[in-house]
């Protein structure tokens, strides 16, 4: 007599309930982490953002500082958010390079002028070209890369206070 | 106080449902008729449709007012919406979809306590008392985790809107006639269960369980068929099917509803298929369990977002542990105990049905693990994601082996017969399959599955009329036609479907007002891009003219939506339908220097996968109405030859004692 067979739905389902549960209860990561964090940088070079910082170039990062680079965009809400965090940053001695995402200079410019400006330098990607050659899904994100141009960490998502002195701590250890 | 009357009906449902169960279980248990708690269980079914009915009407009330002190109303609508829309976002959400299902579902269960006489009655109690049990466990889920009628300690001065992509008179209605299907498949699996319980799978619990089948059948089927429409023509990506797990939670009920509908026919006419019959019952409402927590926890991502949480997850999950577990387990222990049915030759009917029933589960087992496997790999780090290039060929595999016996299938007899009965029959349609695929391969390159799709639809098409042939067509019975259309409108579908992905031509253009691009046939002019507002979205909308073959021109209007209250944006395509396909057009982004990203597809042909899903639910309906009056008739027979038994020993002395 065959009474095994009768078994085996329950047993799969019972397999199935196990897996359910173990992914319900497993903290679920909404990011999409970049597949360039270790990788060197892709080569872009962009045209300024704003009428008073130069633009962005791949090339720019061979000079040996280890700085942060933080994509943004005028029309994104984090990003307004997240300015008073990157002042503290660039108080603290951070070295910001920022990216805005199809933006006009006109934006950006009112923007900078409300929020104030901790950037060094700002490349302007209309077409998102550069955000998807890092591996970025969304504004704001932003990277540390070392002196020779890689990029050894990404924070997705608006940095707060309690993100200031890890991305600090992230750009001392990419400078050692 | 109307949200609070809605409450207070809900609780004395649940604690209806609780009272069936008990009284179910404790009639079921005692052997023989005539036990007393029996006399409540049935009531007690009626009494909870009627008392959940209100409490869904409350809510729909709540809603139509726009009362923000509940919260439900405060987070999902909107005064300035349209009433319409109003009214729909009443089960636009999770609490408010949660109350409809409870609602179709005691509605059902009161429906079989009034009206179900055929089976033994201790059978019927085990039922009852099943369904009280499953009902139980979702009120407790709707009123200590998904309470619709929580009210704020505030009201709200303002709603907070409803979902734009949910903004659409066909998704309003859609998830509706999902329901319906689900509630339709816990009737089967709670007839299942109540018949494996007292042992008695019988033809006539197949014919007590088969409406319910054919109507969840019918409902999902609609279900499908609007739902990729509505993916069709909302998400503006011109597919209609994205092997997404909220479309293939909806697909593997539907396969196992399938699969139950021939097996229940088959114990039905023939008493055989019993503890396959019970099983598919278990595992039908298990999809539509296993489809319902994949969509609501959000263990895995889909375009058709709703509201997840995966605290309901977890409830979901203990629910269905609990009931297909419980069921599951129920039948490991007594199927072997269930009577063997009759024996039947491979070459019959039965054969046919049999082959087709193990077709259908292997592609629902394929659907379920494609889906699944995600989630298993993602339990070890690895994120994959399965599309149509494993779906597809893997499908096909048994889609058509399927697909030929379904055309050959309707044509053998019951219990016993030979091939060579129906030699010629079978003749023509294999000389149609290498006529078709010789004819198609010549005439233009097509991909296989395209080649096969087009091939088999013709066959099948052919064969699912040719059980009408030599047969007075007025006499034929109302179900042999609703098979017969059913299964032309399967061959319709395949036919649409094959025919897309054979034919369709694309065409990317940015063109600036006054230019024009040409797809396949058609010559399209953008005249202008212009800013249009609605109620409560701005959009740009583009003002296309369109002339197939230098016909004359047709006005498309295509738009990109922002919706202000949450904003949020959305594409609306714009179609030009005609007998032979669908134009389709998405305005995409701006360009340089003035020109407008414009996206065309000439599809041809495309109508007929809907065409024929209708089709499909038409042969469903016909077949229901066939089933229900035939019992209609035998239920008024039976009754009126009882009251003339009456009569007669009325009329006749009494025996002496």
């Amino acid at each position: 007599m065959n009474r095994w067979r009768l078994w085996v739905p329950l047993l799969l389902f019972l397999g199935f309930v196990g897996l359910a549960g173990v992914m319900l209860a497993k903290p679920k990561s909404e990011f999409v982490e970049s597949r360039m964090v270790g990788q060197e940088l892709p080569y872009f070079a962009l045209r300024p953002a704003a009428p008073d910082r130069p633009g962005l170039a791949s090339a720019d990062y061979k000079e040996g500082q280890p700085r942060l680079l933080n994509i943004f965009a005028s029309w994104c809400l984090p990003c307004a958010a997240e300015a008073e965090q990157l002042r503290r940053l660039a108080e603290q001695g951070a070295v910001i390079d920022g990216i805005a995402i199809r933006d006009k200079p006109a934006d950006v410019a009112a923007f900078l002028a409300r929020y104030g400006n901790p950037y060094r330098a700002i490349g302007a990607d209309d077409l998102s070209e550069v955000q998807l050659a890092l591996g970025s899904s969304g504004v704001p994100e932003t990277f540390v890369i070392d002196g020779r141009g890689r990029i050894t960490y990404q924070h997705i998502g608006d940095i707060r206070a309690e993100h200031v002195p890890i991305l600090l701590e992230k750009l001392e250890e990419a400078g050692a | 106080m109307i949200a609070e009357l809605g409450l207070a009906a809900l609780w004395l449902a649940a604690a209806l449902a609780a009272l069936q169960l008990v009284c179910g279980a404790l009639a079921a248990r005692t052997e023989g008729e005539g036990s007393e708690v029996a006399l409540i269980t049935r009531p007690a079914a009626v009494l909870q449709g009627a008392l959940a009915a209100f409490s869904f009407a409350m809510l729909i009330w709540v809603f139509a007012i726009t009362d923000l002190s509940v919260k439900l109303v405060a987070t999902n609508s909107h005064a300035m919406k349209p009433m319409v829309f109003k009214i729909a976002g009443a089960w636009g959400n999770h609490e408010g979809s949660m109350l409809l299902w409870v609602t179709v579902m005691a509605l059902a269960g009161g429906l079989i306590g009034f009206a179900e006489r055929r089976l033994p009655e201790r059978t019927m109690q085990a039922t009852l008392a099943a369904q009280g049990f499953v009902a139980l466990g979702f009120y407790a889920f709707l009123l200590l985790s998904s309470n619709p009628f929580e009210r704020l300690p505030i009201p709200a001065l303002e709603g907070m809107g409803l979902n734009p992509l949910l903004q659409d008179l066909g998704l309003a209605f859609n998830p509706h006639t999902l329901y319906f299907g689900y509630v339709g498949l816990w009737v089967a699996f709670s007839f299942a269960v109540g018949a494996l319980i007292t042992r008695q799978v019988t033809p006539d619990f197949a014919r007590a369980m088969r409406p319910w089948v054919l109507g969840a059948w019918v409902f999902l089927t609609l279900g499908i068929t609007a739902g990729s429409y509505w993916a069709y023509y909302e998400l503006g990506w011109g597919g209609w099917w994205f092997w997404d797990p909220v479309e293939n939670a909806s697909l593997m009920p539907w396969l196992a509803a399938t699969a139950l509908l021939h097996s229940a026919g088959v114990l039905a006419a023939r008493d055989a298929l019993r503890a396959w019959t019970i099983m598919l019952g278990v595992v039908a409402f298990s999809m539509s369990m296993v489809g319902t927590f994949l969509v609501r926890s959000g263990i895995l991502t889909s375009v058709h977002a709703f509201a997840v949480d995966p605290e309901r997850g977890s409830f979901i999950l203990i629910l269905l542990a609990i009931y297909i577990g419980g069921a599951l387990l129920l039948f490991a222990l007594r199927a072997g105990t269930v009577a063997e049915g009759e024996r039947f030759a491979p070459a019959s009917r039965e054969g046919a049905l049999v082959f087709n029933n193990v077709m259908l589960s292997a592609i629902l087992a394929i659907v379920l693990l494609g889906t699944l496997y995600p989630l298993l790999t993602e339990a070890f780090d690895v994120r994959v994601s399965v599309g149509p290039p494993y779906f597809n060929p893997v499908g096909a595999i048994f889609v058509v082996p399927m697909l030929l016996v379904m055309a050959v299938g309707p044509l053998l007899r019951w219990r016993h017969d030979s091939l060579s009965r129906i030699g010629r029959e079978i003749a023509l349609l294999a000389a149609l399959v290498l006529a078709s695929l010789m004819l198609i391969s010549i005439v233009g390159e097509v991909a296989l599955l395209p080649l096969l799709g087009l091939a088999l639809a013709g066959v099948v098409a052919v064969g699912s009329v040719l059980p009408l042939r030599g047969r007075t067509l007025r006499r034929v019975p109302l179900v042999t036609w609703g098979m017969v259309i059913a299964h032309l409108g399967i061959a319709v579908a395949l036919f649409g479907m094959a025919s897309d992905s054979a034919f369709t031509r694309e065409r990317l253009a940015a063109l600036a007002p006054g230019q024009a691009a040409e797809v396949g046939p058609w010559r399209v002019v953008l005249n202008d891009v212009a800013p249009v507002a609605g109620a409560n979205w701005t959009a740009l909308q583009a003002d296309l003219q369109a002339s197939y073959q230098g016909g004359k021109s047709i006005s498309l209007r295509p738009e990109t939506r922002t919706f202000w209250a949450p904003s949020q944006a959305t594409t609306e395509s714009a179609l030009a339908t005609r007998w032979n396909g669908q134009l389709y057009a998405v305005i995409g982004e701006e360009a340089d220097q003035g020109r407008w990203q414009i996206r065309l597809w000439w599809k041809p042909f495309v109508t007929m996968i809907w065409f024929g899903g209708m089709l499909i639910a038409f042969g469903g309906v016909l077949a229901l109405i066939g089933r229900l009056s035939t019992d209609l008739k035998r239920r008024t027979v039976t009754r009126r030859a009882a009251a003339r038994r009456a009569e007669t020993r009325a009329l006749l002395p009494e025996p002496a004692e």
